[in-house]
């Protein structure tokens, strides 16, 4: 995908004017938190899960190859096969080939973020074949050309009526003036097309919550079962996933399980957990004959080796987003790429590149509810941080702005000389503003000014009052 | 130190020095009234924060520097502002991971700071702070002192001995007020409107009082609520324990 992560304000500032979002996300913002605030008092021992899940993860990146290997390893004894993919170029190229190989025209796709990160659709339906996005909200932005807005509820941005208005449409074989207002009808509708699909599909691409290294299992937790259709129909199943994604046993997966759904909408589980393992046995009743997996790095084994390891341990449950006051006035496509809220903040920057996406770190005030509800304690707040360090060091930041700051750092080294800027300043300020006791509005001040009122300085500062009453200095 | 009078290097913070000293005088009487003997050293200016989130370590680095020795000989160190003695207390070590040889001092400076309403309930065991203020207030709850200090009991606790005011909670109460400190100037759309959503907060609650511990946060949603024509008082909670709000109008209004 194409990213517009370099005019985030741009962005920003549209999605702000947008009345359909802006109502989908006041209904959004109440929605997830309140419901995991629920699940989570439920769980007395969730903080102790996070701290296990954590260190499982912390295990596992510190021994990545080791998992890695051997999770490949029991994918080729169960008679599946590994493919490994250096980047977004070789997966859509290995997927293209086993398509080609399979003669599919259409393929099934349950959702996942990495087909969105190597653009998988597109690709795809260059090379005459068909995706066709299973995933309710996929399925819906998919038809209308959009990427998704949020990691788990990727039409979230949308309303009823857009949706609606999506189905007249494209499924142009039912009668136009059928009824589509209630949500019911438009899911009966989606399952009846979508139904079709299915059954037509050579080939089905999911992607995995977890990869099992003990078993060589893929983990896919979806809420519609669209994905254990995706994985047993056709007679090829392909699974891609990012390296990060594999934990050492089944015993591990379920502490992780625990953690996920309620982090993300505040379920217990999801309604459908799948572990899938290898293809079609002899004794099997249905699945693939044919089972392979991508295991694609782009970009993650530079993050395991730079300060940004951390963030390997992101496990998608969306609740940094869901939390996040930022994604809660702009929604997730202003951010330009792929991903969105905090994690996006942190992980486009890492895997487009900081001068391409240097907006997002920047774009946060740091209040910290991510990190305090990210199941795997990831420390979000100080990433960004630590983005903000690396633009600082390759002078990546406005020119105005590293200026201003060199001038004031300037001054606020000297401590004399700063008490008599800042008395001298405040005092100037507050003879304007002292009838009205703000501003308005004030030369220079208009990023302040725009919004809000400056309320007006007092008109001298406290050191020298201090002084002038001779208070006590050491 | 002497077990009962500790001396307080009072840490004023940049704005309440420049923007509201009534804010730091407000904190000096708390803190005599608890027992303290208050001093405030003259080197000092910022605890280094907007360096440290640009990304500029060096400068942030410098600051902090000045801040370890501005406050080397006092038994605590107290700021008006969980913002800012969050920075100190969980920032500073961070920022000098690469100098193990100023591990100490930084641990012995964070281990003396303290937010002021969390010191005078936590260290000084203040009950309570007796006075009037007739009102019905809701409390601001800023991110820094929420999150990286665990501020939101105290300034409560210590409410409770005000006579006449009563506490109407917000309902979303740690939502980010969308300050941000650079963040309001360089986003400032985005910012506008995070603040107008509290402000929203703010109004629901009927409050004709807003507290909070930050004057960063203070001045934003004091800035929105009055572009909006309210007529909702803001101010630093030090003020109202302290009984100091004759003298100055709250935040934002016109001096009667
Ligand atoms: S960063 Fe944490 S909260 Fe955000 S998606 Fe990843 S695991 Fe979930």
């Amino acid at each position: 995908m194409q990213s517009t992560a370099r005019v985030f304000p741009d962005n920003a500032h549209r999605a702000m004017g947008d009345v359909n979002l802006q109502a989908s996300l006041a209904r959004f913002s109440q929605g997830f938190p309140v419901k995991r605030r629920l699940a989570i008092d439920r769980l007395p021992e969730f903080d102790s899960l996070r701290d296990a899940a954590r260190d499982i993860k912390n295990h596992t990146l510190e021994n990545l190859d080791f998992y890695l290997e051997r999770f490949e390893e029991k994918v080729t004894e169960n008679g599946g096969r590994v493919h490994w993919c250096a980047d977004a170029e070789s997966a859509r190229q290995t997927v293209l080939s086993i398509c080609r190989e399979s003669g599919a025209h259409t393929v099934t796709k349950g959702k996942s973020m990495i087909g969105e990160e190597i653009g998988i659709n597109e690709f795809l339906e260059e090379h005459s074949v068909a995706p066709i996005e299973t995933d309710l909200g996929e399925y819906i932005i998919q038809l209308r050309h959009e990427p998704p807005s949020h990691i788990i509820a990727p039409a979230i941005h949308l309303s009823k009526e857009q949706v609606a208005d999506s189905f007249r449409e494209h499924h142009a074989e039912y009668p136009a003036d059928r009824p589509l207002e209630e949500p019911r009808a438009m899911l009966d509708e989606a399952r009846t097309v979508l139904r079709r699909k299915f059954l037509q599909a050579e080939v089905g691409i999911t992607g995995a919550n977890m990869l099992v290294a003990e078993t060589g299992s893929i983990v896919l937790v979806t809420n519609e079962g669209n994905g254990d259709l995706t994985q047993t129909l056709p007679q090829v199943q392909i699974v891609i996933a990012s390296l990060e994604k594999v934990v050492p046993t089944l015993e591990d997966a379920s502490t992780i399980l625990r953690l996920l759904a309620r982090s993300a909408t505040g379920q217990d589980l999801s309604v459908y957990t799948t572990f899938t393992t290898g293809p079609r046995r002899p004794e099997d009743l249905d699945g693939p004959p044919a089972f392979h997996v991508l295991l694609l790095d782009n970009g993650r084994s530079r993050m395991l080796g730079n300060e940004f390891r951390e963030m390997l341990r992101c496990i998608r449950c969306g609740a940094c987003i869901n939390h996040c006051p930022i994604y809660g006035a702009i929604g997730g496509h202003a951010y330009g790429w792929v991903y969105s809220g905090p994690m996006g903040a942190v992980l486009i920057p890492n895997l487009i590149g900081v001068d391409e996406a240097g907006h997002l770190p920047n774009a946060s005030t740091l209040c910290g509810r991510c990190e305090e509800v990210c199941p795997m304690r990831i420390p979000l707040p100080r990433m960004l941080r630590k983005l903000r360090d690396q633009q600082f060091e390759k002078k990546l930041s406005a020119k105005p702005v590293r200026w201003g700051l060199a001038g004031w750092a300037f001054v606020a080294r000297r401590p004399a000389l700063y008490q008599m800027v800042m008395q001298i300043g405040v005092a100037a300020l507050a003879a304007l503003g002292r009838k009205r006791g703000r501003f308005r509005w004030l030369p220079m001040a208009s990023g302040w000014t725009g919004a809000r009122d400056l309320p007006a300085p007092q008109g001298f500062t406290f050191q020298e009052m201090w002084s002038a009453r001779g208070g006590r200095r050491q | 130190m002497s077990a009962m009078r500790p001396t307080v290097g009072l840490f004023v913070t940049c704005l309440v020095d420049t923007m509201r000293p009534a804010v730091g005088f407000a904190a000096v009487k708390l803190l005599q009234d608890a027992g303290c003997e208050v001093v405030v050293p003259a080197a000092q200016t910022c605890c280094g924060q907007p360096a440290m989130n640009s990304g500029d370590r060096s400068d942030a680095k410098s600051l902090a520097r000045q801040v370890i020795k501005a406050f080397a000989q006092v038994d605590y160190v107290v700021a008006p502002s969980g913002s800012c003695a969050g920075t100190i207390k969980t920032h500073y070590p961070e920022l000098f991971d690469d100098e193990p040889e100023m591990a100490a001092a930084v641990a012995d400076l964070t281990e003396r700071t303290w937010e002021l309403t969390s010191f005078l309930t936590t260290v000084m065991k203040v009950a309570r702070v007796d006075g009037r203020y007739d009102g019905v207030v809701t409390y601001h709850d800023s991110c820094s002192g929420l999150r990286e200090l665990g501020v939101r009991p105290q300034p409560r606790a210590l409410l409770e001995g005000i006579d006449g005011l009563s506490v109407k909670e917000m309902e979303m109460r740690d939502t980010c007020c969308g300050f941000g400190g650079m963040f309001c100037v360089k986003y400032p759309e985005i910012s506008g409107k995070m603040v107008d959503a509290k402000a929203d907060e703010v109004l629901a609650t009927g409050a004709d009082t807003l507290l909070g511990g930050d004057l960063g946060c203070l001045l934003n949603i004091a800035g929105r609520l009055s572009r909006r024509g309210s007529r909702v008082r803001v101010r630093h909670v030090a003020e109202v324990l302290a009984g100091d709000i004759e003298e100055t109008p709250p935040i934002g209004a016109p001096r009667s």
